[in-house]
């Protein structure tokens, strides 16, 4: 899997929701992205691409978009 | 300064002049905009003839008392940009305050929150044992002060598990499994005063149970009220917590459901510290002058984060006094100050006492 694959599909998975709706979301948009699901997605981040995510991170990633880039500064690129 | 350069720096950084400057001017702003936005803020700012023109400390913006949170709606955006409604602390029977949060003021408490915890802790995520039950998480159109407190934690964790039950038993075998399988690095731990001292503490002595962690952090919020009639004070508290559970450094911090993220830590000297992002102001209960250093009376909070409802400068109804300013022997600067507790007929209140035992 690609990981533009893997990315999308860690929103779909934490959020229960179809690719297409994954890729325009932001924080909050669903009743599913809220704090409690924000952690849910970070795991799934962080499994997929084996990574430890920073607090200030964890806090920015407010967005499908926002979160490319900061997986970026983990050496993840799209 | 706006809120945003504040992120840049440390957060215990300002001096007493810098602070001042800072902290006036952003309060003078947000004041601003909840007059314009709030329309019984302005009402409440109109009766107390507040003059924009006298205002030459933070101490001369107008305060609202803590309550008006649970009497009336106050909201300085429209209820299409509200994400999340915050309820505090209300058991059964009592009026509970109704806190409006957009996203941006959200992002904000967490974005304080982060930097005030990591300035203690360090950047990394450590394992985190909630000393709290997962049921708090699984009503989520009930966001409790609690609940959002325990949530708002954890981006600092990792691992995140939960030491209670739903009967808020704990569960020895996953706390075992969980400090062996992190016995070599440190752990993190959050909870209630009240609960951790009720279902942790108390029931592990009960039963003669401890536990040996090697290296351990606490963190702990929600008052003392209830463990104040059962005469438990900090020190005792930390004593047996370390007799319970093992080598733990333990912090207890203060905060209000009105101003969540700029919340106050107490530093290694026992002392209550305010970060850049807020301010402490004792007044006086008899005409609400401002008191001296060392002298006891009503504790006025003061937040930069309230964007979406005018929670910036509140009344509270706990008592405290000011024990000094940039001078405290741990190295942060800003005030430091001591709480004394709720003051008499104020109704209980505090978001660890909203357990009931059934």
């Amino acid at each position: 899997m690609s990981n533009i694959e893997k990315y999308t599909q860690a929103f779909c998975q934490a959020f229960d929701i179809d690719e297409e709706a994954a890729k325009k979301l932001k924080f909050q948009d669903i009743p599913a992205w809220d704090s409690v699901g924000h952690m849910g997605l970070v795991a799934q981040l962080e499994e997929a691409f084996d990574i430890m995510l920073e607090p200030d991170d964890i806090v920015d990633l407010s967005s499908f978009e926002k979160g490319q880039e900061i997986l970026a500064k983990y050496d993840i690129t799209f | 300064m706006t809120l945003n350069d504040l992120f840049q720096i440390a957060p215990y950084s300002l001096t007493k002049s810098e602070k001042n400057k800072v902290l006036t001017q952003i309060l003078k702003e947000l004041t601003v905009k909840h007059y314009k936005n709030c329309p019984e803020y302005a009402k409440i700012l109109k009766a107390l003839g507040y003059n924009p023109q006298e205002v030459f400390s933070s101490a001369d913006l107008p305060f609202i008392p803590v309550r008006l949170f649970k009497q009336f709606e106050l909201k300085s955006v429209s209820d299409e940009q509200i994400t999340k409604t915050l309820t505090s602390s209300g058991t059964s029977g009592q009026a509970v305050s109704k806190i409006f949060l957009d996203a941006e003021n959200v992002r904000n408490q967490t974005k304080t929150l982060n930097e005030i915890i990591s300035s203690f802790i360090g950047k990394s995520r450590l394992p985190l044992l909630l000393l709290d039950t997962e049921m708090i998480k699984k009503d989520r159109t009930m966001y409790s002060a609690r609940g959002a407190g325990i949530i708002g934690f954890s981006i600092f964790g990792r691992n995140s598990t939960y030491a209670l039950d739903e009967n808020m038993n704990i569960n020895i075998q996953k706390v075992s499994d969980f400090i062996k399988e992190h016995e070599n690095e440190p752990i993190l731990m959050f909870g209630y005063t009240y609960m951790i001292w009720q279902f942790v503490v108390r029931a592990l002595e009960e039963n003669n149970i401890s536990f040996n962690i090697k290296n351990a952090i606490l963190f702990h919020i929600g008052g003392w009220k209830k463990l104040k009639d059962q005469a438990v004070d900090v020190l005792e508290f930390n004593r047996r917590i370390q007799k319970c559970l093992g080598n733990v450094k333990v912090y207890n911090y203060y905060g209000m459901a009105e101003q969540l993220g700029s919340v106050f830590v107490e530093c290694e000297h026992g002392h209550m510290h305010c970060s850049n992002y807020s301010d402490v102001i004792i007044r006086r209960a008899k005409d609400f002058s401002e008191a001296n250093i060392g002298e006891k009376g009503l504790i006025e909070l003061l937040s930069v984060l309230p964007t979406s409802y005018p929670g910036h400068i509140i009344l509270t109804e706990d008592e405290g006094a000011i024990l000094g300013e940039d001078d405290c022997p741990c190295g942060r600067k800003g005030k430091y100050f001591k709480i004394y507790g709720r003051i008499k007929n104020a109704e209980l209140r505090g978001c660890s006492d909203t357990y009931e035992k059934r």
